[in-house]
């Protein structure tokens, strides 16, 4: 039992997960009705799920989706892409000026909409594909690297648009708005599913290729991988780009929603979330190993977070307040240290009785 | 404590999380005497060193100093610097972003502020004392691995210690920097100053030690005066058991039968951006080759350009006769070349990942990105080579980091055999590692090359080169300056050679 | 390239090479300015505004440049300046509270701040990101819940402070009208002055400020040369802290309101300042100086934008990206040069020169 504990805590997802039953604990004795779901219509008659949890999976998902692609940059660069809040913008922005071209309040799509995030999935590709040549060829350390977009990436948005706002109404187009809410006669919210697609291809692409190796073992010694026959630089962009399909998927998402853009405040600090779900997810920021499932847990507690504390009547303002208490709070009891004292306090305890030799916890490395 | 003894360290434990690195050591250094601490890798020395500079907390035991009846507290490098260890670590530890004599006075407690014009001229006088060729005002990083190493020497050496500690200061120095190191030991030892040398090389172990306390896996094998413990009786203290006499080991096995004429490698002008001038070599089919030089030679970085590790610029390599391209070492390894590099901590593990990781990653990389090994493949060559190089690990999905060096060497060793090589580049397989280790990969050498692979095998020590080799390559100042084989192939011709006396 | 070019390059530390390339950089930019821009910029006042308008800049970006010395950053300062402001602002116009009181609050915020940070970072050995970014969430949030609307602050000591001008002597110019216009500077240029200077002596001559760089450049190896590298990080990150706090009320006092809203992305433009400057985020490498001039270079740029008459906002994200991608692939190109000259090749030949002397 007792070895059982310790297995449960040393394990990497213990602090996404325990995060996440105490939110539900905490929402389940302040207010059962949270977790209430209703089957309901929305103002076009559709039947539509809605309750606090569907909120957190729909809006949990451009979270969920950057911290796939942030696991992998962290891994391979051992470093954060804090642009993609700022790709995001360009995405979306790439979007709208496909669909709409230059009238910003069209009657009808220029081209239909799976194109039009085509070229925006290729245009942040190469935004992404910079970042990583700076990182890959040049050596600057990525969240330097990454610097330059995040200054720049927003007003380069607005200029793509001749810094106009157009909006794309439901009378132009009603499927556009699909991808963000929901496809009639499905009640539940279209984000959950592309979350779900990109899981499945990313698992799929871990599986069957040779993906996760590379990137563990080029971002723990790229000199030793290149000895191996890998190219370092390479797998270093590999991991951008794919990191710059995500933000292109979550900035298609995002546009939906909205149906318009504002390029200042799309996606704010969504890069700093992101981060935050890769570090709750147990992943090393330094690089190396990883584990995308840990990340997507980790993007989804802290959208938990913000939908209970918008449930207290919390401003939004003053929420990254408390998000912070929650933050400081998880990483400390992840912090190696601590967890190596609270370890010997349970050994100290447990000493009175059989003493079992080599239990002593992990991550004590010096 | 013991009559004259400046350090006494009784019934030391160390726990690691499921190993006992140190169980109940005693260890004790008398005043002016030079203690050479033996044992295999993973005996514990490195580990005894840093309980005892306060690098680790120990579990267990006590440390007493002289003058002082009671147990010292050390619980940092600050500590023991304060009640006057001072020591030299295996890796370099110096900061490559500080200047030589910045890197020579921080962290001490004589100074107070810092005053430029002062450090850096009693830096100088005192690399200049040493005949350490750099000044005091250059940046660390900027110097030469063995000036580094110097200059850590010199730091310890200028701190007023009792107790001076060298773990392995002399892989990375060469004969004549050995000898200036010697010197300095001697007389600090007149002085009065307590030594604990640790090296691999027997040889110096005779030169400069007066007393040997050999460990075996973490425990205490036994306190020795020099002259009463003769080599061989060492290294099979070091060993726990008798060694089968290793010079024989070439007579044992037999050569290579098949077709001995056939070329396998030729290369021709070959060129890399690493500061070789071009040479010409060549490899036949089931020949143990190696290069040899002096440390800087070029010997390293003429493989690396057969190997692509470095940029390649001029010339030309042909495989069985025909002509291949090799810029990058994936191309290498696709012509069946393989490479284990010098540096294993820097180049060869990939410390994070598992033992079974670390040994697939060479065969994964030549499969492609698109292929990759089922689990069932995959832990069927793992266990085949953990088997077959009896590698001591816990488990395949331990990470490599927690082996000791000669156990990652044999997965390095392990993860270039998987490839199935026609020619293999062995880069200093044997540098700090354990003779029993060292051993067994000179055997693997021979055994691997009587089976029809070619191998390249460098290494410091002669001895091993003249015990593997049928051929040498003779560097000199990153030239090729000579080949010797046959009844030429013996310590005097090498020396000439190297120095250039047979002209 | 010479060879003697790139002997000297060796021969030189890295931070004073990046130090050199900033120099260089600043002087030829402003030079372009003042021939392609006309007298604008050849007017003292215009160059005095550079320090008047960024004076909070230089403090926070100095504080920046420390924590990245010494391998860590700290993402949290642009918040801590915000929280400042609407903490004074709240202090002077709601709570009748004087200067003194104010400055003590803005000081108790930063070093609170600093010492909560320094201790997760340094005892915890919690990654530095994760820490300052909570930090930066903390301090933004308890902005809004300090006052949720920015005012003006209308204390009269407060106003009389913030209005002080100091009138640097011989460095007026006359106008149009021929009148005589004085430059002047305000008081927080005197303290970014005193910042500079203060934190540019503690890193050159005392022993902590070594220690800074020593940590910085490999922790593993300080620990073992003996220094306590824990301490050394958790002042690091006290006197980011501090600084933060001191800028922000510098801030405050150039802008004389208190607003959820100010300082937002200071600390990006510190760090890219700090960068600029020639400071290293992998730690060990940079200098004060350089700092300094990497604020003034960054707003130098601006200045530039806008008068060529590129007023509209994006314009100055993009050039700023811009400039920040030439200066870092600078940096990159020129480093990798230095160090790709293999180290070993000189003293070698030193060795072997030796030899065959003996």
């Amino acid at each position: 039992m007792k070895n059982f504990l310790k297995k449960l805590v040393g394990m990497q997802f213990f602090i996404p997960i325990a995060a996440l039953l105490l939110l539900a604990l905490f929402n389940l004795i302040a207010d059962p009705s949270f977790f209430r779901i209703t089957l309901g219509q929305n103002s076009n008659g559709d039947p539509v799920l809605s309750g606090y949890l569907i909120t957190i999976l729909d809006y949990g998902s451009e979270l969920a989706i950057l911290a796939i692609g942030m696991t992998l940059v962290t891994a391979a660069t051992g470093g954060q892409d804090i642009s993609v809040g700022a790709g995001i913008a360009i995405a979306g922005s790439v979007i709208l000026k496909m669909l709409c071209g230059s009238n910003t309040r069209p009657t009808e799509l220029q081209m239909p909409i799976m194109l039009a995030f085509f070229i925006a999935v290729l245009v942040s590709i190469a935004f992404s594909c910079f970042n990583g040549v700076l990182v890959a060829y040049f050596n600057i350390q990525p969240m330097v690297a990454t610097l330059i977009l995040f200054t720049a990436g927003r007003s380069i948005a607005a200029w793509i648009n001749n810094n106009e706002l157009p909006i794309i109404s439901s009378e132009c187009s009603r499927s556009f708005s699909y991808f963000g809410n929901f496809i009639p006669g499905i009640p539940i919210p279209t984000p959950v599913f592309i979350v779900a697609i990109t899981i499945v291809i990313i698992m799929l692409l871990l599986k069957f290729t040779t993906l996760k190796l590379y990137t563990q073992s080029v971002g723990i010694n790229p000199k030793s991988s290149r000895l191996n026959g890998l190219n370092p630089e390479l797998i270093k962009i590999t991991a951008f780009a794919i990191l710059g399909v995500c933000v292109a998927i979550s900035g298609l998402i995002k546009v939906s929603r909205l149906s318009t853009i504002n390029y200042s405040v799309i996606a704010k600090d969504i890069e700093m979330d992101a981060i935050l779900a890769v570090a709750l997810g147990g992943n090393a920021l330094s690089g190396g190993k990883f584990s995308t499932w840990g990340s997507i847990l980790g993007a989804y507690v802290i959208q938990f977070l913000t939908t209970t504390l918008y449930k207290l009547n919390v401003s939004s303002d003053a929420l990254p307040a408390y998000k912070a208490v929650v933050i400081i709070i998880l990483v400390v009891a992840s912090s190696a240290t601590v967890r190596e004292k609270v370890g010997r306090f349970f050994k100290e305890l447990s000493s009175g009785n059989a003493s079992a030799p080599g239990a002593g916890k992990g991550g004590v490395k010096a | 404590m013991r009559e004259g003894a400046v350090l006494e360290m009784r019934g030391i434990c160390k726990f690691f999380p499921g190993v006992r690195a140190l169980e109940n050591v005693d260890f004790t250094l008398c005043k002016g005497e030079i203690h050479a601490l033996m044992g295999e890798n993973g005996a514990g020395k490195s580990t005894l060193i840093k309980v005892l500079t306060g690098v680790y907390p120990m579990d267990g035991g006590e440390i007493f100093l002289e003058g002082d009846t009671r147990a010292a507290v050390i619980r940092s490098p600050q500590d023991a610097q304060k009640v006057g260890i001072s020591t030299v670590y295996q890796e370099i530890t110096l900061c490559p972003n500080l200047s030589v004599a910045e890197n020579m006075y921080i962290g001490r407690d004589s100074v107070k502020g810092v005053n430029w014009k002062k450090m850096n001229e009693d830096a100088d006088k005192i690399l200049q004392s040493l005949d350490i060729p750099a000044k005091g005002s250059r940046q660390l990083g900027s110097c030469s691995i063995a000036v580094q190493q110097m200059v850590a020497i010199a730091r310890a050496v200028d701190m007023d210690c009792k107790v001076l500690i060298l773990d392995e200061p002399t892989s990375s120095l060469d004969e004549q920097e050995v000898a200036k190191l010697f010197g300095l030991m001697r007389d600090l030892k007149k002085k009065g100053v307590g030594i604990i040398f640790v090296t691999h090389f027997l040889d110096q172990v005779y030169e400069v030690c007066d007393k040997i306390t050999v460990l075996r896996d973490g425990k205490l094998v036994g306190e020795y005066v020099i002259e009463d413990l003769p080599r061989v009786q060492l290294v099979s203290k070091m060993l726990g058991k008798d060694l089968d006499d290793m010079s024989d080991i070439k007579s044992e096995s037999k050569p290579y039968d098949g077709n001995k004429d056939e070329t396998v490698l030729e290369c021709r002008g070959l060129c890399s951006n690493a500061g070789i001038k071009p040479f010409d070599f060549h490899i036949n089919k089931g020949e143990v080759n190696g290069f040899t030089g002096l440390l800087g030679s070029g010997r390293s970085e003429c493989v690396r350009a057969i190997f692509g590790a470095d940029k390649v610029i001029g010339g030309k390599v042909m495989m069985n006769g025909k002509e291949v391209k090799i810029t990058k070492p994936i191309q290498a390894m696709n012509c069946g070349i393989a490479y284990l590099p010098e540096d294993r901590k820097n180049d060869g593990i990939v410390a994070d990942l598992s033992v079974k990781e670390n040994i697939l990653l060479a065969l994964q990389v030549m499969k492609g990105f698109f292929k990759p090994l089922t689990t069932a493949q995959a832990n069927e060559f793992t266990e085949q080579y953990i088997k077959l190089l009896d590698i001591k690990t816990a488990s395949a999905n331990t990470p490599i980091k927690a082996l000791s060096g000669g156990n990652q060497q044999k997965c390095i060793l392990a993860r270039w055999l998987l490839t199935h090589p026609q020619y293999l580049i062995l880069d200093e397989p044997t540098r700090g590692i354990d003779v029993g280790t060292k051993i067994d990969i000179q055997k693997l050498v021979l055994k691997l090359a009587s089976e029809g692979t070619s191998i390249t095998f460098i290494s410091s020590e002669t001895d091993e080169m003249l015990r593997t080799c049928s051929r040498l390559v003779v560097m000199r100042d990153r030239k090729v300056v000579g080949e010797l084989s046959g009844d030429d192939l013996n310590q005097n011709m090498i020396m000439n050679t190297i120095a250039g006396g047979d002209k | 390239m010479n060879k003697k070019l790139t002997d000297k390059l060796r021969d030189m530390s890295d931070t004073n090479l990046l130090l050199t390339i900033t120099l260089f950089v600043f002087v030829i930019m402003y030079l372009c300015a003042v021939i392609f821009l006309g007298e604008g910029f050849l007017k003292p006042q215009t160059f005095l505004n550079l320090f008047n308008n960024n004076a909070s800049l230089i403090i926070i970006s100095c504080g920046l440049s420390l924590v990245m010395i010494t391998g860590g950053i700290d993402i949290s300062v642009g918040g801590v300046m915000a929280l400042v402001c609407m903490s004074c602002a709240v202090n002077l116009d709601l709570n009748g509270g004087n200067v003194f009181t104010s400055l003590l609050i803005a000081l108790c915020i930063g070093l609170a701040f600093g010492i909560g940070q320094g201790l997760l970072i340094a005892y915890l050995d919690i990654q530095p990101f994760i820490v300052t970014l909570a930090g930066m969430f903390l301090a933004r949030g308890l902005t809004t819940i300090v006052h949720t609307n920015p005012f003006n602050v209308e204390n009269e000591q407060f106003v009389h402070l913030r209005e002080t001008r100091i009138t640097v002597p011989g460095l007026g110019t006359v106008n149009k009208h021929g009148k005589y216009i004085p430059a002047y500077i305000e008081i927080g240029v005197l303290v970014a002055v005193a910042v500079v200077i203060i934190l540019f002596a503690v890193l050159r001559w005392t022993k902590t400020g070594r220690n800074f760089y020593a940590v910085g450049g490999n922790p593993q190896s300080a620990l073992m040369l003996g220094i306590n590298v824990k301490r050394t990080r958790f002042i690091s990150y006290v006197i980011c802290g501090l600084l933060a706090g001191i800028g922000g009320y510098v801030y405050f006092m150039h802008v004389g309101s208190g607003s959820p809203s100010h300082a937002s992305g200071a600390e990006m433009n510190a760090i890219a300042s700090s960068i600029i400057g020639g400071t290293m985020l992998s730690g060990g490498v940079g200098n004060i100086i350089g700092t300094l001039f990497g604020v003034l270079s960054l707003c130098t740029i601006k200045d530039i934008v806008s008068s060529i008459g590129l007023d509209d906002a994006w314009w100055t994200g993009i050039t700023i990206a811009l400039m920040l991608c030439i200066f870092l692939v600078i940096q990159s190109v020129i480093m990798v040069n230095k160090h790709s000259n293999k180290p070993s090749a000189d003293s070698t030949d030193e060795k072997t020169a030796k030899k065959s002397a003996g």
